[in-house]
C-alpha cells in the first residue's frame, strides 16, 4: 500500500474522531430536545476562542481547556434558555431558524470582538514518526480525548439515572412526567453536555487549526450531514457516518483536492439520503 | 386519603369532566366504570398531573394537589400505570425499572425495590435483558405495573390494565391487582371490563359522559340493574 | 364607457410609489442609488425565495442557484465571449436541472422538514465548494472578476449605476408579478392544501408532485436570474457572497422577517436588511465591522421568537384581524 495513502487513511481516522464527537453532542440535543442546533459548529469556535485567549493570557492549556468546556456548556444552558424554550412548540423549522439566528450572532459577535484575523494559538507539538509515516501528536491527542469523551458519555447514558431518562425521553416524551422526571431539567442537563460535547471539540479543534469567526461556516454542514446521515438522534449511527465521511475526504483530498473531496461528501450524502432517508444504520 | 371535590377538566375548549367528585381511603381498592369515551382517562390524567384542573380541588394524604406538575406528584407518593402501558420499547426491562425509580426518594432504596419487584413478578427478572418492545402483552403490563411500584407509591392508579389483552391474560392481570393490594397498597382502577374489575375493588364509581353517576360497594353495584344490564349484559 | 370605478387609496399609493421610483434616478446621489439597487435585487431573490417557502418547502438551497446563476454567465462571458444574454439563460437551466434532481426525490421520498433543509443545505455546500475547488477557472475563494467592456448591452455591463437600477427595477417588479400570479392561480390553492394534507390533497386529484416541482423550479430559476444579475452589477464574484450556508440562511431570514405569506413582505425584509446593516455601519464606522450583523442576528432570533409571520404578516394581521391565520411554515 501507498504510504502516503496509508498516511491519509490514518489522518482521516483521526479526524472522523472529532467528528464524531461533535456528532455526537448534535445527535444528543436533537435526540432528546427534538431541535437542531444549526449554530452549532459556531458554539465550538467559540470554545477555540476562548482556549486560545486564556492561553494567550498564560493560562496554562489544560486550564484553559477546562475553562473553556464549562464556558460552552453554559453557553449551550442559555442557548437553551434564550433561544429554544420559547420555540418548543412552534413548527421544527422555526426551531432551526431561531438558531440560525443564533449562528449570525456568535460569528459577528466574535467578528466584533476579536476581528477576522485567522489565530494560531502556537502551541508546537510534536510529530510522532512510525518508520514512513508521520502524524501530528495533536492529532493524535484529539483522537484520543475525543474516544474518551464519547466513552464517557456513552457510560453516562448507561449507568445513571438521568442518563437513562435521556434515552428513554425521545421513546415517549409525555408520560416522562408520570416517572417523576421534569422534562425541562433533562432539556438543560442535555443542553449543558451538548455544549460541553461542543467546548470539547472546541480544545482538540485549536490545536490543529487556525480559529477566526466563520469557521463554523467550513465545517458545520459537515457535523450536520454526518448526524443526518446516521439517522438523527441516532447517536451509533451517527458514530460510524463520522468515519466514513472523514476517510472520504482524506482520501479524496489526497487523490484530488480537499475541496473536491467535500464536494464528493456533500453528493454522497444527498445520494444517500434518496436510498436511506432514515440514515445509514436504519433497519 | 385521595380526593377529588367538583373537578372538572378538558382539552382546549372541550370539557370531558364535569364536577367530579371521588374518595379514596387509604387501603382502599376503588373502581371507575363506565363506558368509553366517558373520561376515565382524563381522570386519571388530572389525578397525576398530565392535564390540568379547569376548577374544583384535588388532595392527597390532606394536601392539595392542585397545579402540581406530574413530577411533583409522583414524589407526593402518586403512581400512574397508563393506558396501553406506554413502556420505553427500546429500554431493556431493567432500565424501564429503573427509570421508575427516578425521583430522589426512590433512589436510595432501588435495590431492596427492585428485588421486591423481581420477587412479585419472576417472569421480569428472566426477562431482565431484554428490550420492552419484545414482550408479550401480559409480561408487558407486568413491567408497567413494576415501574410504577419503583416509585414506591402509597396510591397505584391503573388505567385500563386489561386492555387488549387475551382473556387468560386478563385473568392475570387482575391477580396482579389483589397480589398489589395484599403488599398494602392503596389502589385506584379505571376498567371498561365490569365484571372482573367489580370481583377485586371494594367499592366503585360510575362516570358516564364526564359526570359520577353512581356509587357504591362493589356487592352494591353487583346487583344494581343498571349496571347489570348495560354494563355486565345480564 | 366602463362606468367610473371606485378609486381604490391602495392603488393611488401604489402608482405614486412606482412613479417615485423610476423618478428615483435622477435625483439621487450614487451611493444611495447603490443602496437600492441592492434592496431590488435582494428583494427579488428574497420574493423568489418565498414562492416555494410560503408553502412550506424551508430551503437553505437557494444559494446553490444564487451561485450557479452567479458564475455560469461569468465564466461563459470570460472563458467563451458568450453575452450573458445568453450566459444567463444557461445558468438558470442548470439552476432547474439541479432544483428537479433534487426536488424530485425530495418530493418523492417524502424528504420534509429538517431533513429538507438540511438535504437543500447540501447542495448549496456542494454549489460553494465546487466553485472553491476549480480554482483553475473560478479563482477559487480569491473570487473573479468579469472582464471590463464599458457601457455594453451585449455584455450587460454598465459603468452608469442608473441602466442596473432600471433593469433591477423591472426584474423586481416581474418578480412580484410571479409572486401574484402564483398566488392567485390554482396552484395556490393546490399547494396549500397540499402544504396541509398531502394525501387529502392527492385525493382531491391534485398532482401534488407536479406542483411541488412546479413551484420549486420557478423559484430557482427566479433565484438563478437575481444572482446572474448581482454578479452583472458588482463585476466581481465570491463564492462566498452568492453560496453557501451563510447566503442560504441571509435569504431565508429576509424572507421570513420580512413576511413570506405577503407580497411585499421579502422587499420590507429586503429592505429592512439592507437599510439596518447600512445604517449601522454609517453609525458604528468602519472600526466595528461585525456591530451591525451582531444586532442583526439578534433581531433575527427575536424576529422567529415573537414574530414568525414578519412584519407584513403583522400588518395584515392589525388590517384584517378576522382573517385566520395562515399556515405558519410547517415541516
Amino acid at each position: 500500500m501507498d504510504i502516503y495513502l496509508l498516511e491519509a487513511v490514518i489522518n482521516g481516522l483521526l479526524l472522523g474522531g472529532v467528528l464524531a464527537l461533535l456528532a455526537l453532542g448534535l445527535n444528543l440535543i436533537f435526540g432528546v430536545i427534538d431541535v437542531v442546533w444549526i449554530a452549532y459548529a459556531d458554539l465550538v469556535m467559540c470554545g477555540m476562542y476562548a482556549v486560545y485567549w486564556l492561553h494567550v493570557a498564560g493560562w496554562p492549556l489544560w486550564a484553559a481547556s477546562l475553562a473553556a468546556i464549562a464556558g460552552v456548556a453554559v453557553l449551550g444552558v442559555l442557548v437553551h434558555v434564550l433561544i429554544i424554550a420559547p420555540v418548543l412548540r412552534a413548527p421544527p423549522i422555526n426551531q432551526l431558524l431561531a438558531t440560525g439566528g443564533l449562528l449570525f450572532f456568535l460569528q459577528s459577535f466574535t467578528t466584533l470582538l476579536f476581528g477576522t484575523d485567522f489565530r494560531n494559538i502556537g502551541v508546537r507539538l510534536p510529530i510522532i514518526e512510525m518508520g514512513d509515516i508521520f502524524i501530528s501528536f495533536a492529532r493524535l491527542l484529539a483522537f484520543g480525548f475525543a474516544l474518551v469523551g464519547a466513552v464517557a458519555l456513552y457510560v453516562f447514558l448507561k449507568r445513571t439515572y438521568l442518563g437513562v431518562a435521556i434515552r428513554a425521553i425521545s421513546q415517549d416524551r409525555e408520560i416522562m412526567g408520570l416517572m417523576g422526571v421534569d422534562q425541562r431539567r433533562i432539556y438543560l442537563v442535555t443542553s449543558l453536555i451538548g455544549g460541553a460535547l461542543a467546548g470539547l471539540g472546541g480544545c482538540l479543534l485549536v490545536l490543529q487549526y487556525d480559529v477566526h469567526p466563520f469557521l463554523g461556516n467550513t465545517f458545520g454542514p459537515l457535523i450536520f450531514m454526518i448526524c443526518v446521515l446516521g439517522g438523527l438522534g441516532n447517536m451509533i449511527g451517527g458514530f460510524v457516518a463520522s468515519f466514513i465521511i472523514s476517510q472520504i475526504i482524506s482520501i479524496g483530498g489526497y487523490y484530488y483536492s480537499t475541496e473536491w473531496a467535500y464536494v464528493l461528501a456533500f453528493t454522497l450524502f444527498i445520494v444517500l439520503m434518496f436510498i436511506r432517508p432514515r440514515g445509514i444504520l436504519a433497519r | 386519603m385521595l380526593s377529588l371535590a367538583a373537578v372538572s377538566a378538558g382539552y382546549g375548549s372541550f370539557r370531558a369532566l364535569f364536577d367530579v367528585s371521588l374518595d379514596v381511603e387509604a387501603g382502599e381498592a376503588v373502581g371507575v366504570i363506565g363506558p368509553n369515551g366517558a373520561g376515565k382517562t382524563t381522570m386519571m390524567r388530572v389525578i397525576s398531573g398530565l392535564v390540568p384542573m379547569d376548577a374544583g380541588a384535588m388532595t392527597f394524604d390532606g394536601r392539595s394537589l392542585d397545579g402540581l406538575s406530574a413530577h411533583r406528584i409522583v414524589e407526593r407518593g402518586i403512581a400512574h400505570v397508563p393506558e396501553n402501558r406506554r413502556l420505553f420499547p427500546r429500554l431493556t426491562v431493567e432500565d424501564n425499572l429503573r427509570i421508575g425509580a427516578f425521583i430522589p426518594q426512590a433512589r436510595a432504596k432501588i435495590a431492596e425495590r427492585m428485588a421486591w419487584v423481581y420477587d412479585l413478578f419472576p417472569r421480569l427478572k428472566e426477562r431482565r435483558e431484554q428490550l420492552a418492545g419484545t414482550l408479550s402483552g401480559g409480561e408487558q403490563q407486568m413491567c408497567a405495573i413494576g415501574r410504577a411500584l419503583m416509585s414506591g407509591p402509597k396510591l397505584l392508579l391503573m388505567d385500563e390494565p386489561s386492555a387488549g389483552l387475551a382473556p387468560l391474560v386478563v385473568q392475570q392481570v387482575f391477580d396482579l391487582v389483589r397480589r398489589i393490594r395484599a403488599e398494602g397498597l392503596t389502589v385506584l382502577i379505571v376498567e371498561q371490563n365490569v365484571q372482573q374489575v367489580l370481583e377485586v375493588v371494594d367499592r366503585a364509581y360510575l362516570l358516564e359522559v364526564g359526570r359520577i353517576h353512581l356509587a357504591g360497594s362493589s356487592a352494591e353495584l353487583k346487583n344494581n340493574d343498571l349496571i347489570r344490564r348495560s354494563y355486565m349484559g345480564l | 364607457m366602463n362606468p367610473p370605478r371606485a378609486i381604490n387609496p391602495l392603488h393611488v399609493a401604489g402608482i405614486a410609489a412606482l412613479a417615485c421610483l423610476i423618478a428615483l434616478p435622477f435625483v439621487t446621489p450614487a451611493y444611495f442609488l447603490h443602496i437600492v439597487i441592492q434592496i431590488l435585487l435582494w428583494g427579488f431573490i428574497y420574493t423568489a425565495w418565498s414562492i416555494m417557502g410560503r408553502f412550506g418547502f424551508v430551503s437553505l438551497g437557494h444559494g446553490a442557484f444564487m451561485g450557479v446563476g452567479a458564475y455560469v454567465p461569468a465564466l461563459l462571458w470570460n472563458y467563451e465571449g458568450v453575452t450573458p444574454w445568453l450566459g444567463i439563460p444557461a445558468g438558470v437551466a442548470l439552476s432547474v436541472l439541479l432544483a428537479v434532481v433534487i426536488g424530485y426525490p425530495c418530493f418523492r421520498f417524502r424528504v420534509i422538514g429538517h431533513y429538507f433543509a438540511l438535504v437543500t443545505l447540501a447542495l448549496s455546500e456542494v454549489v460553494l465548494r465546487t466553485i472553491t475547488a476549480a480554482r483553475d477557472i473560478t479563482g477559487g475563494s480569491l473570487g473573479m472578476t468579469q472582464k471590463l467592456a464599458g457601457h455594453s448591452w451585449y455584455a450587460l455591463q454598465f459603468p452608469d449605476k442608473r441602466y442596473f437600477y432600471g433593469i433591477a427595477l423591472v426584474v423586481w417588479l416581474g418578480g412580484l408579478l410571479v409572486w401574484r400570479w402564483v398566488d392567485r392561480g390554482i396552484e395556490r390553492e393546490a399547494l396549500e392544501a397540499i402544504s396541509e394534507d398531502e394525501e387529502a390533497a392527492a385525493s382531491l386529484g391534485i398532482d401534488v408532485m407536479r406542483e411541488k416541482l412546479r413551484v420549486t423550479v420557478v423559484s430557482a430559476a427566479l433565484t438563478s436570474v437575481g444572482g446572474s444579475l448581482f454578479g452583472q452589477y458588482l463585476a466581481y464574484l465570491n463564492p462566498e457572497t452568492v453560496s453557501g450556508i451563510a447566503v442560504s440562511l441571509q435569504i431565508v431570514f429576509a424572507a421570513i422577517a420580512g413576511g413570506m405569506y405577503a407580497l411585499l413582505g421579502p422587499t420590507v425584509g429586503a429592505f429592512l436588511t439592507i437599510a439596518l446593516n447600512e445604517g449601522l455601519r454609517v453609525w458604528f464606522g468602519t472600526n466595528f465591522i461585525g456591530a451591525a450583523n451582531t444586532i442583526y442576528g439578534i433581531l433575527l432570533i427575536l424576529f422567529i421568537i415573537f414574530m414568525p409571520r414578519g412584519i407584513m404578516g403583522v400588518i395584515e394581521n392589525l388590517r384584517m384581524p378576522r382573517r385566520a391565520p395562515a399556515p405558519a411554515p410547517a415541516e
